[in-house]
């Protein structure tokens, strides 16, 4: 009988390229905010005494604490795939859950962050902006831009690991195949990479 | 099933990393309190270079990628530094 089994089709799965399929994916990301960068670099030679007084306005504090949050948050990822990979099922989930939390303080942190700039009538469009000179305007534009278009992904993140936690918990990923939390896990780590750039450019460099 | 041999990362090179990154930020946020002027862009941005890089080669687990992935990464950034080049040619150039 255990000869029938051994000969029965074994599911198909493609370890290499699932992860290269998963890095393509990552470069169209890093072009996505590498072009707001760019925008950013330019406008910033051109607009520095603007720049340098309306990055004062944001909150260093802040900015610090979700970069330590996040970077806490990428290693927990990474000792999930760890556990993963050392058939430790269980640890693997506390870790993700851990994750999870970690990402939702950074989403709370956020939004102190926006509200604080929201009452101070600071937000796209609203006339205290609109009034303010081109570079300091240009400045929040971007801020507003990138920080969100960062945070849609640490929701998207938050989304993709809460359905690795089930598929973990179905059985679907385990030692012998990992690709998901692998591929979910590099998701997280881009997010991680855009904020340590987004970090000096919004909060550190004044 | 996959036949393939995968390095597997110990919990404790995980909590090393962790620390040199967070090393790095300490040093970052101390830089910027000092107010180099333009210098302090440059070593903001060094340091967030140096911080990317570490967590591409441990958390993204490049180092243990085959050659071919390693030099797929490695490129991208190499067409990304030639547009930061080429546009600032054209931009304070023209």
């Amino acid at each position: 009988m255990a000869e029938i089994k051994n000969i029965a089709p074994s599911e198909h799965h493609d370890y290499q390229g699932s992860k290269m399929g998963m890095w393509l994916f990552i470069f169209t990301e890093l072009f996505l905010f590498g072009g707001l960068f760019l925008v950013y670099a330019v406008f910033r030679t051109q607009y520095s005494a603007d720049f340098h007084k309306a990055a004062e306005e944001t909150n260093t504090f802040i900015g610090t604490l979700n970069t330590v949050v996040l970077l806490i948050s990428s290693m927990t990822v990474a000792m999930s795939i760890t556990a993963i990979q050392s058939n430790q099922k269980g640890r693997a989930i506390r870790l993700l859950l851990v994750t999870l939390v970690l990402a939702s303080v950074f989403m709370v942190n956020k939004y102190f962050e926006w509200g604080h700039k929201f009452e101070l009538k600071l937000y796209p469009g609203s006339e205290v902006l609109t009034n303010l000179p081109k570079g300091e305007l240009l400045f929040f534009g971007l801020y507003f831009m990138m920080t969100g278009l960062h945070a849609i992904h640490v929701l998207v993140g938050m989304i993709l690991l809460t359905v690795t936690i089930f598929r973990i918990k179905s059985g679907h990923i385990h030692t012998g195949n990992f690709s998901m939390i692998e591929n979910s896990g590099l998701y997280w780590h881009l997010v991680d990479l855009i904020w340590i750039f987004l970090f000096p450019m919004m909060y550190l460099i004044t | 099933m996959s036949t393939e041999k995968h390095h597997i990362s110990t919990y404790m090179s995980h909590g090393v990393v962790l620390t040199i990154l967070l090393a790095l930020t300490a040093l970052s946020v101390g830089m910027a309190e000092l107010h180099f002027g333009a210098f302090s862009v440059a070593v903001a941005l060094l340091v967030a270079s140096v911080k990317g890089t570490t967590v591409l080669t441990y958390f993204m687990h490049l180092k243990y990628e085959s050659m071919f992935t390693r030099i797929m990464v490695g490129g991208v950034f190499v067409i990304y530094v030639l547009v930061i080049v080429l546009l600032f040619f054209d931009y304070l150039f023209r």
